[in-house]
């Protein structure tokens, strides 16, 4: 209770981080790269949520000509926009972990070092 | 809208989800968040979760075989093996993050908000006192609080304030990221297939008294009180504030024939033998523990009528038949998402138990069965869907007819 006799609100915000009981395992062999990795991941989250929102608030100029926060904050895609925004997202999520994806395509081949093939086109 | 858009495989929006009177209300941003996950999540499981059996073959396996002179004989040196793989830790810790990311959005959502649910949770649980009773004497089992499980802070029966339902909300909200959608618009298709698979083995027959264990905020009830209407249906578990959010919940969808109770499943002894004609757990069992889970399934036996429908959804059991790397992609979320009995539990062999506790193995039966959503919007899990071991929308039921299935 505050000296008003309300209740004091939550600090949502400090909350919301709250840590889930049980100890967390290292996925990489340095904990440092463990942090990183958590505040690249938030980060790729937050760029998503920008783009989305510049994509609602295009939308809602090519609908109205103008747009307030309130559209912005109640805007519901249709179910073409739903499909379309989700494919933005897709693409968005595969560009940023091309990383990733082409060691994935890599482990499948047995390339040889760039060095061994340019020393073959020198002596072929 | 573009040809190509229409073809890609994308999840739902996260405003397409029905909002009921006590669901937190997403800004544009927090939906944004969750519509980010949820097409994370299909990422993580199609398009990079494959390497995990790549490198697996390509990488781990062969060093593994290199240095003992044999394969691995379990699913545990399966993972020891694949935690020192690079391309391996990389999926895990993104998958991880995902699921600390879910639930970091979920309670800033919720929390922000929480007087408006708070209060609306109050207003319809007065108004129907008598099918929500929370018995303080309940304590909440060591399975339960050993770790937050799947990573939810304060799990199932968290409070921020004394009396929220800031836990019920926060699951209830962030069910869409983790299943992608799944489960449709109110995270309920488990339960639709339930009250679906029913009617199709029973066509006519509506059952009479149904008990719901581990209901937590009653997604898989609640369509069997609204496909059943004059059935007497109670739910338990034993966390209060899951309840309270859960009854809320009910009332606001017109499910006003569930009688939510704080109880604990290893003592159904307040109903007497053969009380119920269906008993069920959905996705609970793996958040029991060793000891309990008989005395669940035998209490379930007990107070289940003759020709009484007994039914448990899981995940597919491991068994010899099932691949070691198949298995140990399955434990992940028991080590890195906190479901610390989900191994062991789905190395038993659920049918031996239902003997144990009294059934007849020609009243056993294991099907199949994927989860009822508006197909319109949400994606339908494919009937031989795996891509996300562990999480997709499509489970086992593991089920017994007491004394055999009526004619």
């Amino acid at each position: 209770m505050n000296s008003d006799g309300n209740e004091d609100p939550l600090d949502w915000m400090a909350l919301a981080n709250k840590k889930a009981k049980g100890k967390r395992p290292e996925f990489f062999d340095e904990p440092e790269d463990d942090r990183m990795f958590s505040i690249l991941m938030a980060l790729v989250g937050e760029v998503s949520v920008m783009r989305q929102r510049m994509d609602t608030v295009e939308r809602l100029l090519d609908e109205k000509g103008a747009v307030s926060r309130e559209d912005i904050e109640n805007y519901t895609p249709d179910r073409d926009a739903g499909k379309e925004r989700g494919a933005m997202i897709r693409e968005y999520i595969f560009r940023v972990m091309r990383g990733p994806m082409q060691a994935l395509e890599a482990m499948k081949e047995q390339e040889a070092p760039i060095e061994d093939v340019s020393r073959k086109l020198r002596d072929m | 809208m573009s040809k190509s858009a229409a073809s890609i495989d994308v999840a739902p929006p996260y405003r397409a989800l029905t909002m009921h009177d006590v669901s937190p209300r997403p800004t544009h941003d927090e939906a944004a968040r969750f519509d980010f996950l949820s097409n994370f999540n299909k990422f993580l499981s199609g398009a990079l979760g494959p390497g995990n059996a790549v490198t697996y073959e390509k990488n781990v396996l062969p060093e593994f075989t290199k240095q003992h002179g044999r394969e691995p004989k379990d699913r545990f040196e399966i993972r020891h093996a694949m935690n020192e793989d690079p391309f391996h830790q990389l999926w895990s810790a993104a998958k991880r993050n995902s699921m600390e990311m879910r639930q970091q959005n979920g309670r800033a959502m919720v929390l922000r908000q929480i007087d408006t649910p708070d209060a609306k949770a109050r207003e319809l649980n007065e108004s129907a006192p008598d099918t929500l009773q929370l018995n303080p004497d309940i304590e909440v089992p060591r399975y339960q609080s050993a770790v937050d499980i799947h990573c939810m802070p304060g799990s199932y029966h968290g409070e921020e304030r004394p009396g929220d339902v800031s836990a019920g909300a926060n699951y209830d909200c962030g069910i869409f990221a983790t299943t992608a959608g799944g489960l449709g618009a109110l995270s309920d298709g488990g339960g639709q297939a339930l009250a679906e698979w029913w009617q199709k083995e029973r066509p006519g027959v509506s059952p009479k008294r149904i008990l719901d264990i581990g209901c937590t905020v009653g997604h898989n009830v609640v369509p069997l009180a609204l496909a059943f209407p004059d059935a007497e249906i109670v739910a338990i578990d034993t966390a209060a504030p899951s309840l309270r959010y859960a009854h809320a919940r009910a009332q606001s969808l017109g499910a006003t024939n569930i009688t939510f109770i704080q109880a604990n499943a290893e003592d159904l002894s307040r109903w007497a033998d053969g009380h119920f004609d269906w008993v069920q757990t959905t996705m609970f069992l793996h958040e029991t523990s060793g000891t309990a889970l008989p005395r669940i399934i035998q209490e379930c036996g007990r107070v289940l009528g003759d020709g009484g429908l007994m039914l448990h959804l899981e995940q597919p059991q491991y068994s010899d038949e099932m691949s070691l790397f198949e298995q140990f992609l399955r434990d992940w979320d028991a080590f890195n998402n906190n479901e610390p009995f989900w191994s062991s539990m789905h190395a038993l062999d659920l049918k031996q138990q239902m003997i144990d506790a009294g059934f007849t193995k020609d009243n056993l039966f294991v099907t199949g069965v994927r989860a009822v959503v508006d197909t319109d919007i949400f994606p339908q899990q494919a009937a031989d869907a795996k891509e996300d071991h562990g999480r997709a929308a499509v489970w086992n039921a593991y089920g017994a007819w007491k004394g055999g299935k009526p004619a």
